[in-house]
């Protein structure tokens, strides 16, 4: 039995993605994840915990690290959102990305994408943080591969020596 | 899973919302950052035809002091804004400072207080001190505005004193005196807390203690022992010497918590994080 018989009008969302506009016409209960990996072909965000623990769906809205498995896609209306194919220019990647392979701080690399837009988003708020800091951060960043020596190891000597990443 | 499938509307006005919820009834439920909600919606837990989003209504936004300087924090404030508001942090750095670690991030930046105080989640920091602080909500109902004190907010699990048709529309902390301090100390292994303590220490003439525990119970839950003991201690204890004279009486309150076992530990185990974390909690107001 169909829980609702009446025809549900769809929502036209338009948002900056990765620096271009999307428009996308949506029902309003579609999660921004599903729009983003079924509809908009974006695989880089993943599904793994799906109530907004793990960090794999992480994307950025309007710069801020927002779960997209627990994100209504209308809610992107008129935002700019950011997801891991859209930190690279080019074939330049991010010194985010750059750090990371440098340290080897990925196994799967299942978590990576949402680490690395967490750390971004990091940096835009803390110029120059503490590890302290950066586990407080990214506390809600689950890897289950590297034990996390590996990704800290990355993301401070990118704070501490940020030439070499550029 | 995805969501049955809903009509959202997106009110831009308390008198809209509450109307559109008068119409929809017991098939709408309010919406604001979704770390609750979304979740049930997706398992299925719970089923609404209607969502109605509350984040574009003007009224509920916001972190102000009020004339009288009480601490007016909107119902849309997320913990990450209440975390960085410069008001809270200078007026209330003890609240301040839990919610900075309220769960991840991504919860603080979506997750609005009004959101985790009206789904009534047992497992939740902000009511315990809340009700440490003497904090009251100001709910708005097709009935008009009413208050309620923060403590007799949380009726039980999921259960709150805001009827179906209201909406919470902001959290009012009453201005703190220059010798009152707060600290809130949690534990837990997942991203809930299995038991958090707020104090709130007064040295202010009376001596005052203000001492709950959280998420141990199905609502937070006074420690009056320990009260009752700090109002009794003379001035000018330090912190080691004034939990000396108070551990014994949060024992016997802790003994007295109803809880039982689950997911976040035993019961045993839980009454006794209550000691160590309010031992931690009174320490941090007093040094």
């Amino acid at each position: 039995m169909s829980h609702i018989d009446q025809e549900i009008p769809l929502i036209r969302v338009d948002f900056k993605l990765n620096g271009a506009h999307a428009s996308v016409e949506v029902e309003p209960c579609e999660m921004l994840i599903d729009v983003l990996r079924d509809r908009l072909h974006l695989k880089g965000t993943k599904r793994s915990c799906d109530v907004q623990v793990c960090g794999a769906c992480t994307v950025l809205v309007d710069g801020k690290p927002t779960s997209s498995c627990t994100t209504l896609c209308a809610d992107a209306q008129d935002r700019e959102v950011t997801t891991i194919e859209g930190l690279a220019q080019g074939n330049q990647l991010d010194p985010v990305q750059r750090a990371f392979i440098a340290h080897g701080a990925l196994q799967c690399g299942f978590c990576t994408p949402g680490m690395i837009l967490a750390v971004k988003s990091m940096l835009a708020r803390y110029a120059n943080p503490s590890e302290e800091t950066v586990r407080h951060y990214l506390r809600g960043n689950i890897c289950r591969c590297t034990g996390y020596v590996k990704i800290l190891e990355a993301i401070m000597d990118l704070v501490h020596n940020p030439s070499k990443y550029q | 899973m995805r969501p049955k499938r809903f009509f959202l509307h997106r009110p831009k006005s308390l008198d809209e919302a509450l109307a559109l919820k008068v119409r929809h009834g017991d098939a709408a439920a309010f919406h604001a950052g979704g770390t609750e909600l979304l979740v049930a919606l997706k398992a299925h837990v719970l089923r609404y035809e209607h969502v109605i989003d509350l984040k574009q209504v003007d009224e509920l936004k916001g972190v102000r002091l009020d004339v009288d300087h009480t601490i007016v924090i909107g119902a849309l404030a997320t913990h990450d804004t209440i975390a960085n508001h410069p008001i809270v942090r200078e007026c209330l750095p003890g609240y301040a400072e839990l919610s900075e670690n309220v769960a991840n991030i991504r919860v603080r930046v979506a997750g609005t207080l009004g959101g985790v105080l009206c789904f009534g989640e047992p497992h939740a920091d902000a009511p315990t001190m809340l009700s440490a602080l003497d904090a009251w909500v100001v709910l708005a109902g097709p009935r008009g505005t009413r208050e309620v004190p923060s403590r007799d907010f949380h009726l039980g699990e999921f259960t709150t004193a805001r009827d179906e048709d209201e909406i919470l529309v902001s959290i009012n902390i009453a201005p703190q005196s220059t010798g009152t301090r707060s600290a809130y100390r949690a534990f837990g292994h997942t991203e809930r807390p299995a038991v958090g303590v707020a104090a709130v220490w007064s040295t202010d003439n009376p001596q005052r203690l203000s001492l709950w525990a959280g998420a141990i119970s199905s609502r937070p839950v006074r420690l009056a022992r320990a009260e009752q003991a700090a109002s009794a201690l003379p001035d000018g204890l330090d912190a080691e010497q004034t939990w000396r004279r108070l551990k014994e009486a949060v024992a016997a309150d802790a003994a007295s918590i109803e809880t039982h076992d689950d997911l976040h530990g035993g019961a045993d185990y839980k009454r006794h994080l209550v000691s160590v974390l309010a031992g931690r909690a009174i320490k941090a107001c007093i040094s």
